[in-house]
């Protein structure tokens, strides 16, 4: 039951990706990861392969402004679907402010991380706008406060082999404050 | 990773018949268990069928006030549903307990349900493993075991289920719904699903082949508490080695077996006046440990009793 244009057995396929705004179509072998799409094939090498199994959160990216691991997916199954990565977060003269925060607090030392840490920074706020609980949430029903305990529990899917973490928390509880949802000075 | 060919399923009941006339077809959801084993070599599909864009991503209330959710929804967006939420909290705290929020927001109710084992040699293709070759062997038996089961084992398997969704729907007595490759509807009551490993440790669960989860159905919430707890290495982002869950006089076990465990001993123990402790150790007379997890034995009683007292509290 091919509903589009991959119908049945084949393994090669062309595959629409709408990354950082500009829709491109490419003639991808199936088994190409949305993180392999994005780095060979786009050239958006921003996106980071750490572990490619879902361990690590290097490679996590915006699909549809939701934050996933480019790794553990198909580009297939993304066919017609938004990317943002870090390019498209934004450019040098016009940074993104969890970019300017990560600058200022010298949230990183070789860097590897950084761009899976601001993307899936991106999608902790908007998670935390839209009310999605964590498990650092005392009461589930009550509105999202992003103290330090949630922030580091969303951000629990991205690792730091330096170990920037005490900087990463405060780049992103700057920019969390800024925007009214953070927990207070 | 082995080629595949691939289709997107625009509906469920052919996406059933599609995978019984091919044996070595899998579905795939969110992906985050199948793609990781396929590019290990240990799931090698000839053929996918995408079911990610069904439109089986609903939360419907049900006529009796219960709630349905469907195969496609995330983890997320269940974790996040205000009447799972206030109704449900220890399915919401299970979830957002598994895991990380990226992972959440691929994996399905579906896929989370049928996950297969974290156990270190299944995922090693170089050691023998009964669940991938039937026959071979189990490397975990004299391995590394720390996170093997300790209830409902056989020779044959020691592997634990890593599910904590499902954990939570043990308590809530949830009904799973599939379509089978007949086309017929089938409602299987979330005890029934998953297989003890007996000597066929590489068959999990009831369902048959080309059967597709539609649906996830909980009942009206029982009266009382509700809570979740797991034990795990760190505070997050980590399997468990251990978990439990409450809701009213139920009380199920994660990470301990290779079913999501129903501690129907301790809750008829509670029934009849027990302390928590007491209820805790009637079900776990029957437990066993392979020598690297015989911790969890105690590490289980005291976690059950912890929550069992938190719920009278
Ligand atoms: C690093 C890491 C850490 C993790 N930690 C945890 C944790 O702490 N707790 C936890 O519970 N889980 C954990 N997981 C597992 C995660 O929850 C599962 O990978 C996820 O729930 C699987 O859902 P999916 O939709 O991505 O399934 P897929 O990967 O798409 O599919 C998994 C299996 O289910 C089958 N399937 C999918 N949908 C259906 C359906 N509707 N009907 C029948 N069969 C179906 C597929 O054919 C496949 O065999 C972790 C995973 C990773 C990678
Ligand atoms: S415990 Fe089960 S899954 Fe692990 S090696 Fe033995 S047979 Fe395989
Ligand atoms: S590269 Fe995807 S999670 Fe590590
Ligand atoms: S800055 Fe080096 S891994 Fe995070």
């Amino acid at each position: 039951m091919g509903q589009n244009l991959l119908t049945d057995a084949i393994q090669r396929g062309p595959v629409t990706l709408v990354v950082n705004g500009e829709a491109r179509t490419l003639d991808l072998d199936l088994r190409t990861t949305l993180l392999d799409a994005l780095r060979e094939h786009f050239a958006l090498t921003g996106t980071k392969k750490g572990c490619d199994h879902g361990q690590c959160g290097a490679c996590t990216v915006l699909v549809n402004g939701v934050r996933i691991n480019a790794c553990l997916s198909l580009a297939v199954m993304h066919d017609g679907d938004e990317v943002t990565t870090i390019e498209g977060i934004g450019r040098p003269g016009a940074l993104h402010p969890l970019q300017t925060a990560f600058l200022d607090r010298d949230a990183f030392q070789c860097g590897y991380c950084t761009p899976g840490q601001i993307c899936s920074a991106v999608g902790l706020l908007a998670e935390a706008a839209a009310g999605a609980p964590s498990q650092a949430t005392g009461d589930l029903t009550a509105p999202i406060v992003l103290d330090d305990a949630e922030i580091r529990e969303r951000m629990s899917g991205n690792l730091c082999r330096c170990s920037a973490y005490p900087q990463i928390l405060e780049a992103i509880r700057d920019v969390a404050q800024s925007s009214g949802a953070g927990a207070g000075a | 990773m082995r080629p595949f060919t691939y289709e997107r399923a625009s509906d469920p009941a052919a996406a059933a018949k599609s995978a019984a006339e091919n044996p070595d077809a899998r579905f795939l959801a969110g992906g985050t268990n199948l793609l990781d084993l396929m590019k290990l070599g240990i799931e090698r599909p000839t053929h996918l069928i995408d079911v990610g864009r069904l439109p089986l991503a609903a939360i419907e209330d049900t006529a009796d006030g219960g709630l349905r959710l469907g195969a496609m929804t995330t983890n997320s967006a269940v974790a996040a549903d205000p009447r799972v939420r206030a109704r449900y909290p220890v399915l919401a705290q299970a979830l957002l307990a598994g895991a990380s929020p990226q992972l959440r927001n691929k994996a399905t109710t579906g896929g989370n349900l049928v996950q297969r084992t974290r156990c270190l040699y299944f995922y090693d293709p170089a050691k023998p493993c009964n669940k991938r070759r039937p026959g071979a062997g189990c490397a975990a038996l004299e391995g590394l075991n720390r996170g093997s089961a300790i209830l409902g084992q056989s020779e044959h398997c020691v592997a634990a289920n890593p599910s904590d969704m499902a954990v939570a729907l043990q308590v809530l007595d949830a009904v799973v719904e599939t379509v089978g490759a007949d086309g017929q509807a089938r409602a299987i009551p979330i005890d029934d699903l998953h297989r003890l490993p007996g000597d066929t440790p590489h068959i999990e669960t009831c369902l048959r082949p080309g059967e597709l989860i539609t649906a996830v159905v909980l009942p009206p919430p029982p009266q009382g508490p509700q809570a979740y707890r797991k034990a795990r290495d760190r505070a997050s982002y980590a399997g468990g080695l251990a978990s439990v869950a409450l809701a009213g006089g139920r009380i199920a076990l994660g990470a301990v077996s290779l079913k999501p465990w129903r501690a129907r001993k301790a809750e008829a123990a509670l029934a009849g006046g027990a302390a928590p402790d007491e209820a805790a150790a009637a079900e776990l007379a029957q437990a066993r440990g392979q020598g690297g997890n015989d911790f969890k034995i105690n590490l289980t009683r005291r976690l059950m009793a912890a929550v069992i007292s938190s719920g009278k509290a």
